[in-house]
């Protein structure tokens, strides 16, 4: 089965009629290039040109097919983006497709992070709403200049619904792909006007997913799935402690095993390459590897985070600073005092990491699931010695990523052009990782300590708050370094903390970045995933000291945002806070704001012997415009249940530099029958759009804490709660 | 060496190592992809295909130990189960990532031939061992509910 081709061959000016209009112009000018990476933000509404013939195309048998800058990983972006597009050419929904678009950093570009192609931040549709609506406009009125010329009629008489175009007066009319070719020849116009939100009939209403069909009929293709004709499968042997290199090896056994065609050392480590899977990983399984572990890092997890606690007796890099938190602490009637600790954690996403790379006499085609294609362009172009436009990267849909294909330096793509490279190009190379090397592989997300400090006045008013934050740089080293660490502080590191929303007069977020040899990476909301979940047990433990309420106390102090407020109102709205629950039940909320989205979450526990069980979550959220409601309720319930796996089981730990875990089977994923129910509820608003992909996660952990402390009377500040026993006060 | 096994009713041919997992002579010898790695140890069900009617996990049978059954995976799915089953998922829009849901598929539809009207404890037993990294399980409930209200009607 052949990945398809056709993203990137060229435009077949048969079925890509609009797409010819303008070949040879400038296609996409006028982006608007931030002066930073807006990291999270929703950047205001800059002047916005867009060529659709780069993002839409209609084929004479009338299918819309809409190019996706961003890559498909389940969070429903295609569906997400092809709704935008739809909406203002009026095309009729079952007409619509949608396709990866290629690597090219010129056309496809995320606007908030300047000239990079790139999927995360929860960003797709943020930065897509108006580029994707008015290449909808553009290319609608392209097709109403057609029938205009072929009619003889004013453009202004033509009306268009569904994918037809009609004139009233003359009784004309024609389908989109009836007009398709001569709506290439027209010139886009200068200037559209975008539809009033009010007539919207896809954007807030229900689009169904458009991979619903190939996903459930085995149809739709991973990079898993890619077969090229003679290629090979590579597996390769990693150290075994990061940072280890090779010595030396033998290969001899691992040659003599039938369907093993060569043994080639790659800088990731010794690649046995195969006609087939099965072989390979049993030709890994016989080699023979001395490796230099000098280099490597052998401190265990346990180590690590005493010397991370040590660390936090010492101020760190000032992320925020507001009035004098020591001298508030210092005069405060009460001072409370937690510290949290949060391990490594895999990403482990269905469909473990791999790419395929071709060596051609042009250049090199590579085929996988990135999150930051052009990235992955340049990459296997400096390891080849070409330029990037040689490089043509095919995007597949991904099974699941959570941050892990998202790799600033590239890994998957590396070690296939690697491995290609290394056997001369003599055949198309797929390199595949198992889940052992997914689990222990690294670019975890770090562990971290926080230490939290804070004061309440004799009115139980909070009056003082210190964040200390210890561990690893996502981002040092990185081509996102220069962008996003301000003043040596990784702000992946401290977001959710920095920004803490609660009217404390006296605050300090603080930071000591580690070194720690294993490699790191974003894991689905990032910093959030630990910020919030400190900042939320905290403000918990604070309520009480301070007597009152949790949803009380949070409202007081976020009477300046609205956003927030709103989120959590709904959220215990929906839930009956405060009403009373069966016995051996309890609630617990969280409420956080992560990439411009704002979510609260109330959940209900119980326990079942010693195993928390969650019982059910209400969720309201405040992303902006809804742009597809099913698809929010749906990450929602994604973010939610990856989040409770996280927290409920998962850790990754290092013993003596090696990786303790190896499979599902000790870094166990949630299962259906832990899934709690889950409603969710999202606030009307005619705000900016902003992304679901990962604002899900973070409210989790500190919620299902904050219940169990209502339930047990223990605090549980280590992560995951399966190495705490429970018991019901 | 070449084994036999019949998949999809179609009696095929692969030249392979008989300890070859199942999964792997069905993906890389018959390019029948719809049917996925996901941890090569039974632990999450992504390889789930059916032999002789029931589930079985594709990682952890020799290829040479199907010699002689029945193989169905998703591409030759046809029971109205099955078809209750995906159109269920598709109305209910189950799918994210979608590179577990063809091992769902395959448990959801013995759920359904076994016990036409499952119990959500039944559905948990049944689907227990199918890993969704996306956290699909709600719809996931929901859908089979679904699929099994509309094999009635």
């Amino acid at each position: 089965m052949l990945a398809k081709r056709a993203s990137a061959a060229p435009l077949d000016r048969r079925s890509f009629l609009i797409a010819s209009a303008s070949a040879g112009a400038g296609l996409v000018i006028g982006f608007q290039i931030l002066p930073k990476f807006a990291y999270g933000a929703a950047p205001g509404a800059g002047p916005i040109k867009v060529d659709p013939n780069a993002f839409v195309r209609i084929a004479p048998d009338g299918t819309v097919t809409v190019l996706c800058k961003h890559i498909e990983f389940g969070q429903g972006t295609h569906t997400g983006l092809a709704t935008l597009a739809a909406e203002e050419l009026e095309a009729d929904w079952e007409q619509v497709r949608t396709e990866h678009a290629p690597a090219n950093a010129a056309l496809y570009n995320n606007l908030h992070w300047g000239p990079v192609q790139g999927t995360g931040g929860s960003s797709a549709i943020a930065n897509s709403y108006d580029q994707m609506r008015y290449a909808g406009a553009l290319a609608k009125a392209m097709l109403v200049a057609a029938a205009a010329e072929q009619w003889n009629v004013p453009a202004g008489e033509i009306a268009v619904a569904k994918g037809q175009l009609s004139h009233a007066g003359s009784g004309q009319s024609a389908s989109f792909g009836e007009l398709a070719e001569l709506a290439a020849q027209q010139t886009p116009p200068s200037e559209v006007t975008l539809k009033d939100p009010k007539d919207h009939i896809l954007i807030g209403k229900h689009a169904p997913r458009v991979d619903s069909k190939s996903k459930t009929t085995g149809q739709a293709t991973y990079t898993i799935d890619v077969m090229r004709p003679g290629m090979l499968t590579a597996l390769i042997a990693r150290p075994p402690i990061f940072g280890a290199t090779v010595a030396s090896f033998d290969a001899t056994e691992a040659l003599q095993m039938n369907g093993v065609e060569e043994v080639v050392a790659v800088p990731q480590g010794v690649a046995v390459v195969a006609r087939d899977f099965w072989s390979a990983s049993k030709g890994r399984e016989l080699l023979s590897i001395e490796w230099d572990e000098s280099t490597g890092e052998t401190r265990s997890s346990d180590q690590i985070m005493a010397e991370y606690r040590t660390l936090a007796d010492q101020p760190g890099l000032v992320a925020r600073q507001d009035g004098d938190s020591d001298a508030a602490l210092a005069s405060a009637a009460q001072v409370l005092e937690a510290d949290f600790e949060f391990p490594f954690l895999a990403h482990a996403p269905m469909e473990p990491v791999n790419a395929v790379a071709e060596i051609t006499q042009d250049g090199c085609e590579i085929w996988t699931g990135s999150q930051i294609p052009t990235v992955d362009q340049g990459a296997a172009a400096q390891i080849l010695g070409i330029a990037p436009e040689k490089v043509t990267v095919h995007t597949l849909y991904a099974g699941g990523s959570f941050g892990r294909r998202a790799t600033p330096d590239s890994d998957m793509v590396a070690e296939a052009v690697s491995v290609a490279k290394a056997i001369e190009g003599r055949a198309p190379v797929r390199v595949l990782w198992t889940r052992e090397d997914d689990v222990q592989g690294g670019r975890y997300r770090p562990m971290y300590f926080h230490r939290m400090r804070a004061g309440l006045d004799e009115d139980g008013k909070l009056v003082a708050w210190q964040h200390r934050i210890v561990g690893q740089s996502i981002l040092k080293g990185t081509p996102f370094e220069g962008m996003l660490v301000q003043n040596g502080v990784d702000l992946t590191s401290v977001e959710g903390a920095n920004n803490l929303p609660y009217a404390i007069p006296n605050a300090l977020v603080d930071l000591h970045t580690t070194d720690v040899g294993v490699p790191v990476l974003w894991w689905r909301a990032v910093g959030s995933t630990h910020t919030a979940h400190s900042v939320e047990i905290f403000i918990d433990e604070l309520a009480e000291a301070a007597g009152r309420d949790p949803v009380d106390f949070r409202r007081e102090l976020l009477a300046e945002h609205p956003r927030h407020l709103g989120v959590m109102e709904l959220a215990a709205e929906k839930a009956g806070w405060g009403e009373p629950l069966p016995a051996g039940r309890a609630r617990g909320i969280a409420v956080h704001e992560s990439f411009a989205s704002f979510v609260a979450q109330v959940v209900e526990v119980s326990l079942d012997g010693g195993t928390p069980k969650i019982e059910r979550v209400v969720c309201a959220v405040d992303c902006g415009r809804p742009i597809n409601p099913d698809q929010i309720k749906a990450q929602m319930e994604g973010g939610i249940g990856y989040g409770l796996g996280a927290i409920l089981h998962d850790e990754i730990t290092l013993d003596g530099g090696r990786v303790a875990q190896s499979n599902f089977h000790d870094y166990v994923p949630l299962r259906i029958e832990e899934m709690p129910k889950v409603e969710v509820h999202i606030v009307p608003s005619e705000a900016a759009p902003t992304g679901v992909g990962e604002p899900g996660t973070p409210p989790i952990g500190p919620a299902v804490a904050n219940a169990l402390y209502q339930l047990t009377g223990e605090r549980i500040r280590s992560l995951p709660l399966s190495k705490h026993e429970l018991r019901g006060a | 060496m070449a084994l036999r096994i019949t998949v999809n009713g179609e009696e095929r041919t692969v030249d392979a190592d008989p300890d070859m997992p199942l999964l792997w002579a069905l993906r890389d010898h018959l390019q029948l992809t719809g049917t996925k790695f996901g941890c090569g140890i039974a632990a999450c069900g992504a390889c789930t295909v059916h032999m002789d009617g029931f589930p079985v996990r594709a990682c952890s049978i020799a290829v040479g130990d199907a010699e002689g059954a029945e193989i169905t995976t998703i591409e030759g799915l046809d029971s109205p189960a099955a078809k209750a089953v995906q159109s269920a998922w598709q109305d209910l829009d189950v799918v994210q990532c979608g590179y577990c849901q063809s091992g769902q598929i395959m448990s959801a539809v013995s759920l359904l031939e076994e016990t036409p009207q499952p119990s959500d404890e039944d559905i948990d037993v049944a689907m227990s061992g199918n890993v969704c990294r996306c956290a699909t399980y709600v719809r996931i409930r929901a859908a089979i509910h679904e699929a099994a209200k509309r094999m009635e009607g």
